[in-house]
C-alpha cells in the first residue's frame, strides 16, 4: 500500500513512462521475415500455432525491414549473404535487436571446419543480442531468446540508456533493474 | 539397349580414338569419351533413333586428387579430373553414364583451367550444371554462351571443390575462420 493507491477513481493507473514505453514495445516486437537456411522451418514453427510467438507480441512478421525491431538471424549466413544481412541490419529502425539462432549463426556450426562459403558466426557481420544455441533450436528454445530480448528491453532506462544485461533465471523471470 | 551395346554401337561409328574401351564390371557402368568429341557423341546419342537420349539428368564434376602426401600412395588414382555425364531415354527407358577425362590443369600449369567442349548447345540444362562445374571444380567448358559463376560471388578466389583449395581468410572485410 503505497501513498498513491486509492487515490484516484477504478481504472486509472499509475506507472512511470518508462515503465509504460517499455512494456509497450516489449510487447509488440515485430521480426523480420527471413530465412537463410534449416533454422527457419524452426522460425516458422515457432511462429504458426503450436508454439504461437504471437502470445509474446512477436507474431507480426515484417515483410520490410523498416518497420521490424527484431532481427532473427535463422540460418547459415555465408560470405555472400553477409552483406546482405548487414545491409538489412542498417535499414532497421532503432532501436533494434538480433537474436543469433541455430549452432551456424552463433559460430559456423557443423561448417566451422569444412566450410569454405560459412561466416563463422553472425556477430561478424551485426551485433547480436542474444544468441539461441542448438541445430536447429527448438521452438521453445526460440521463444525463450524472444523472452530474454524481452528482459532487455524491460531493463532499459529512457535516462540512462541501456542498463546491464539481465541475467536470466531457471524460473523464467530475471534479475531485472530495480 | 544395355551399355555393351551402346558401347559397341560408338566404337563402330567413332573409333577407339573416341570411345575408350571399358569392361563395365562397375556396378554403374561408364563409357569413356575423348574430350574433343564429346559434343559429336551426345548429339549422335541424342538423334539416332536406336538411342534417343534426350534428357541429360546430370553433369558434374570430379577432382581425383589426395592432397595428403601419406595417403596419397594408397590412393589408387592419378590425379585428374573427370566430367560425369548422366544421359537417359524417357522415350528407349535406358540411361547411360558417360565420362570425360582431363588434366587437373591445362599443359599443368597451375591456374590454368583444363577444357571441356560445351554441350549445352546439345542439352538446354547442360548450360547451369556446365557453370556449377565451372563454378565450383574449375573446368573451363569452351563454347558456353554465359560461363559466369552461379553460386559463389562473382569475385570469389578459386574453385572451392577442387581437392587443394585453400580456404579464404578473410572476404570483404569479414575473416574466414
Ligand atoms: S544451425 Fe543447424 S539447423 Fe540451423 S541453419 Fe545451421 S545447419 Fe541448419
Amino acid at each position: 500500500m503505497t501513498w498513491i493507491e486509492g487515490r484516484f477513481e477504478e481504472n486509472v493507473i499509475t506507472t512511470t513512462m518508462e515503465q509504460a514505453m517499455n512494456w509497450g514495445q516489449q510487447s509488440s516486437i515485430w521480426p523480420m521475415t527471413f530465412g537463410l537456411a534449416c533454422c527457419a522451418i524452426e522460425m516458422m514453427a515457432a511462429g504458426a500455432s503450436k508454439y504461437d510467438m504471437d502470445r509474446f507480441g512477436a507474431g507480426a512478421f515484417r515483410a520490410t525491414p523498416r518497420q521490424a525491431d527484431l532481427m532473427i538471424v535463422a540460418g547459415t549466413v555465408t560470405f555472400k549473404m553477409a552483406s546482405r544481412v548487414r545491409r538489412l541490419y542498417e535499414q532497421m529502425p532503432d532501436p533494434k535487436y538480433v537474436i543469433a539462432m541455430g549452432a551456424c549463426t552463433v559460430g559456423g556450426g557443423p561448417y566451422f571446419k569444412h566450410g569454405y562459403h560459412v561466416v563463422k558466426g553472425v556477430d561478424l557481420v551485426v551485433p547480436v543480442d542474444v544468441y539461441v544455441p542448438g541445430c536447429p533450436p527448438r521452438p521453445e528454445a526460440l521463444l525463450e531468446g524472444l523472452m530474454r530480448i524481452q528482459d532487455k528491453i524491460k531493463a532499459r532506462k529512457v535516462t540512462r540508456g541501456e542498463m546491464a544485461l539481465p541475467v536470466p533465471h531457471h524460473s523464467g523471470y530475471s534479475a531485472l533493474n530495480v | 539397349m544395355d551399355i555393351q551395346g551402346i558401347h559397341s554401337i560408338l566404337l563402330e561409328r567413332f573409333g577407339e580414338s573416341v570411345v575408350g574401351s571399358q569392361t563395365f564390371k562397375a556396378i554403374d557402368p561408364w563409357i569413356q569419351v575423348s574430350a574433343a568429341s564429346i559434343v559429336e557423341v551426345c548429339t549422335f546419342l541424342r538423334d539416332d533413333s536406336r538411342f534417343l537420349f534426350n534428357h541429360l539428368n546430370d553433369l558434374c564434376g570430379v577432382d581425383y586428387l589426395e592432397p595428403d602426401a601419406k595417403k596419397a600412395a594408397k590412393f589408387g588414382h592419378e590425379p585428374h579430373v573427370e566430367v560425369v555425364y548422366h544421359l537417359s531415354s524417357l522415350k528407349q527407358r535406358h540411361q547411360l553414364k558417360l565420362k570425360v577425362v582431363v588434366p587437373r590443369w591445362k599443359h599443368n600449369v597451375e591456374g590454368q583451367l583444363p577444357v571441356v567442349p560445351s554441350l549445352s548447345a546439345v542439352f538446354g540444362i547442360a548450360n547451369w550444371h556446365e557453370r556449377e562445374a565451372y563454378d565450383l571444380m574449375g573446368i573451363h567448358f569452351e563454347g558456353h554462351p554465359n560461363l559466369r559463376r552461379i553460386l559463389c560471388p562473382e569475385d570469389w578466389i578459386g574453385h572451392p571443390m577442387r581437392k587443394d583449395y585453400a580456404f579464404p581468410l578473410e572476404y570483404h572485410g569479414v575473416r574466414g575462420r
